[in-house]
């Protein structure tokens, strides 16, 4: 947050912008688009160890009207495809999207005909996790980057 | 949605125009949500979609029902939005090499399927394994056992409506993954199980933590019983809802606790028994109600049964004592082997690059008890390392196809309970 | 298992069929039985009502890729009174691959022949609702066939599109 001057107790003065992006930034909503192993993963990370409502993703939303950025965990078949690319589509803009693991990132073990070879085919994906199945520690790692993003090259002008 | 009339504004949506309005042509008819029959005035039937992607459906399940008011007349399943290929890609690996794949069929209890295929390949190809290496594959399967069950407590009750169950299943579910870490270094893919033994011995730590997990848990499960047990919203909400009688249940050909509940003690464990089964304690718990409260008592005194094996297993399990089969042509020679001798080296890469070779024409079947219910593999060999059919025998596979018969005639309300309570996982069951 | 009620099954089996039983292995305990393909619906009512196997657990099938009888179909039974699991084979050759459904003697037929329809192209007579059951109906390939590519066929499987954002 850009604190350029205290005026007197109580008060400070920061631009519509920067208020914006803190509030987004920390407040990111999951919608978890558990497909495979990784979902189980994705619970743990909401569960009692990890957490992750420290860092704003309070809640996991399976609405997509309702939520930020999405997190497809596991293997995308063909067939499934289509309803992830729907599902993306309903998403409300500014929105994000995570390849959780390797067979969400590029296919991973999966090499065979039913699956498709990377989400990023069809959906703007801009973090990818390693590991099959990631640790929850990388998607709280995942959240934090995407907070960094953002953070650094969002803008209200582009809400427009 | 996107709407394209003339009347409505252009400018939105602002990005990915063209194919949006082709993607939403091509899915209109495939996704239709509820779609009312206009002949009748009342509009009392509609067929109703859930899925593929629903937080209820435990994965990627496609439900069609067909509603009359709030009672289902007639469901059909739509499966395979995680059909891959694995049985396919058996027939392109070596035995070991699928092994990994295994972890991903039931993921809720990767230890039980990594066994599943051990003794499947091992029944083939003629091995003996050693004592200690059985009592360790038998500790982790029940304890596999116990983490798939928590998952299907949590996320079942969380159907009903209680989401701190979750909080607490997934809270000793942890402890688990802990365990599993510490024994076999992934939190819950594991592909610890070797065909010809286990990749590592226990380490103090693990069996420590093991036997600290089997001390506490019989309390916190008795806690649970406490607070469901008489529990007036969760029984009246389980409580006659999805019942099947044995007969029918035997028809349908449902597996597992599911089949238990309706009054068949059909467990592999005593029915054919592996491993050392033979030489346990323990109960098969069974209920003939048949309906979702008796899914959920057979499963909660499973658990209590599995504290109990591991309880006996350590017992009975030899101190000390080889963990992998000594035989190089078999199974993979010891790291120590391979990383200071010359035949270790080159046995551990012709087992890497050929594997296990079971004689040409063979065909055998081996099934093990999985969390979910009777879990087998089928395989026929053509003598090279490589399987020429391995088909997979699995338990949400039969419990889904039950779940069509079950659903009709119950409330539409009542269908996340059901499919939590048959606990279907859809990695297994679409292969 | 217990070896000797398992014998006095086969005995059953064999004076039931007489020459139609073709083959018989019993290497791993488990017997595998080949039947001839027309008595199929024979061997199941036999097996079901007089022999008590009625609990189907599975249909496998498997590609021979063989130049006759390239298909195996085996149905995978278990008796819960005695005890026993058997397997019964029947073979189908590829110009003609169909068989009769068992769904009228089990239930549970009808899920398990509808991914052998999926994965082999084996169709099964009389069966409700014979549809592909894991991969979408336009897709004109069975994947377990020996001459199926593992990575499938390109263009095979409809994807979504992806065009870039041009506002």
């Amino acid at each position: 947050m850009s604190l350029d001057r205290v005026m007197g107790e109580g008060y400070f003065t920061t631009t519509v912008d920067a208020l914006t992006k803190w509030g987004r930034a920390n407040s990111v909503w999951p919608m978890p688009m558990g497909l495979a192993c990784c979902a189980i993963e994705m619970m743990a990370f909401a569960g009692p160890k990890y957490d992750a409502a420290r860092f704003g993703s309070e809640v996991f939303r399976f609405s997509p009207r309702q939520s930020d950025v999405m997190i497809v965990a596991g293997w995308c078949t063909y067939k499934m495809s289509h309803a992830i690319r729907r599902v993306w589509d309903q998403m409300p803009d500014p929105k994000w999207c995570i390849a959780m693991g390797a067979c969400a990132s590029t296919g991973g073990m999966h090499r065979c005909y039913g699956v498709v070879q990377g989400v990023d085919n069809f959906l703007p994906v801009d973090y990818y996790i390693s590991g099959c199945p990631p640790r929850p520690e990388s998607i709280i790692n995942a959240i934090l980057k995407i907070q960094d993003k953002i953070k650094e090259q969002q803008s209200l002008k582009l809400d427009s | 949605m996107f709407q394209s009339d003339s009347n409505i504004s252009r400018k939105k949506p602002t990005y990915f125009r063209e194919h949006q309005e082709a993607l939403y042509k091509s899915l209109e008819d495939k996704h239709a949500t509820v779609e009312v029959d206009h002949s009748d005035p009342l509009a009392t039937r509609m067929t109703l979609n859930m899925g593929p992607q629903h937080p209820a459906t435990h994965g990627v399940l496609r439900v069609l029902m067909e509603l009359d008011g709030e009672v289902i007349t007639k469901c059909r399943l739509d499966t395979g939005y995680l059909h891959r290929g694995i049985e396919k890609m058996a027939e392109n690996k070596t035995y070991q090499e699928f092994m990994p794949y295994t972890d991903r069929m039931d993921y809720l209890s990767p230890y039980s399927n990594n066994v599943a295929l051990c003794l499947a390949v091992e029944k083939i190809a003629n091995m003996e394994i050693p004592e200690r290496a059985t009592y360790i594959r038998m500790i982790c399967c029940e304890l596999s056992r116990i983490s798939s069950h928590l998952l299907w407590l949590g996320t079942m009750i969380m159907d009903a409506g209680a989401l701190s169950f979750f909080l607490w299943t997934f809270r000793e579910r942890e402890k688990l993954y802990d365990i599993f870490d510490e024994v076999a270094g992934h939190r819950f893919t594991v592909s610890h199980s070797r065909i010809g033994g286990v990749n590592n011995d226990f380490t103090p730590v693990a069996e420590e933590k093991i036997r600290k997990f089997i001390r506490e848990f019989p309390d916190e499960l008795k806690g649970w019983h406490k607070i469901l047990d008489r529990n007036r919203i969760f029984v009246d909400r389980n409580n006659g809802v999805g019942a099947i009688g044995h007969v029918e249940g035997i028809a349908i050909g449902l597996a597992g606790p599911s089949l238990r509940a309706t009054g068949i003690a059909y467990d592999i464990r005593t029915f054919e028994p592996y491993m050392l089964y033979d030489q346990m304690d323990f109960m098969v718990p069974t209920r003939t109600e048949g309906d979702n409260l008796a899914r959920y008592y057979c499963r909660m005194e499973e658990m209590a049964e599995s504290v109990r094996i591991i309880e006996q297993c350590f017992e009975k399990m030899p101190k000390k004592g080889p963990i992998r089969v000594d035989d190089a042509k078999k199974s993979y020679p010891s790291k120590d082997e391979v990383y200071y001798s010359m035949e270790g080296l080159i046995h551990d890469f012709m087992m890497t690059d050929t594997g296990i070779c079971p004689p040409a024409g063979a065909e055998c079947y081996h099934a093990i008890e999985a969390p979910k219910g009777e879990l087998g593999f089928y395989i026929q060999s053509d003598g090279t390392g490589h399987p020429w059919r391995l088909k997979i025998n699995s338990p949400s596979f039969s419990n889904l196809q039950g779940l069509e018969t079950i659903l009709d005639g119950e409330m539409v309300a009542d269908t996340v309970v059901v499919i939590g309570g048959l606990d279907p996982v859809m990695g297994d069951s679409d292969k | 298992m217990n070896i000797e009620i398992r014998d006095n099954l086969l005995q059953d089996i064999r004076e039931f069929m007489g020459e139609d039983l073709l083959e018989m292995n019993l290497e791993y305990t488990h017997p595998l039985l080949r039947i001839k393909r027309d008595r199929l619906h024979d061997a199941c009512r036999f097996l079901k009502n007089t022999l008590h196997f009625i609990y189907l657990n599975e249909i496998i099938g498997t590609d021979r890729f063989t130049s006759e009888d390239r298909f195996e179909v085996i149905y995978h039974l278990i008796s819960l009174r005695n005890r026993q699991r058997l397997f019964l084979k029947v073979r189908v050759e590829e110009e003609y691959p169909v068989l009769p459904t068992v769904t009228d003697f089990w239930k549970s037929a009808n899920w398990n022949e509808r991914e052998v329809f999926d994965m082999f192209g084996i169709r099964f007579e009389g069966h409700p609702d014979l549809r592909r059951i894991f991969l979408p109906e336009d897709f004109k390939y069975y994947p377990l066939r020996k001459e199926f590519p593992l990575l499938g066929v390109p263009g095979s499987l409809e994807m979504p599109n992806t065009t870039p954002d041009h506002d």
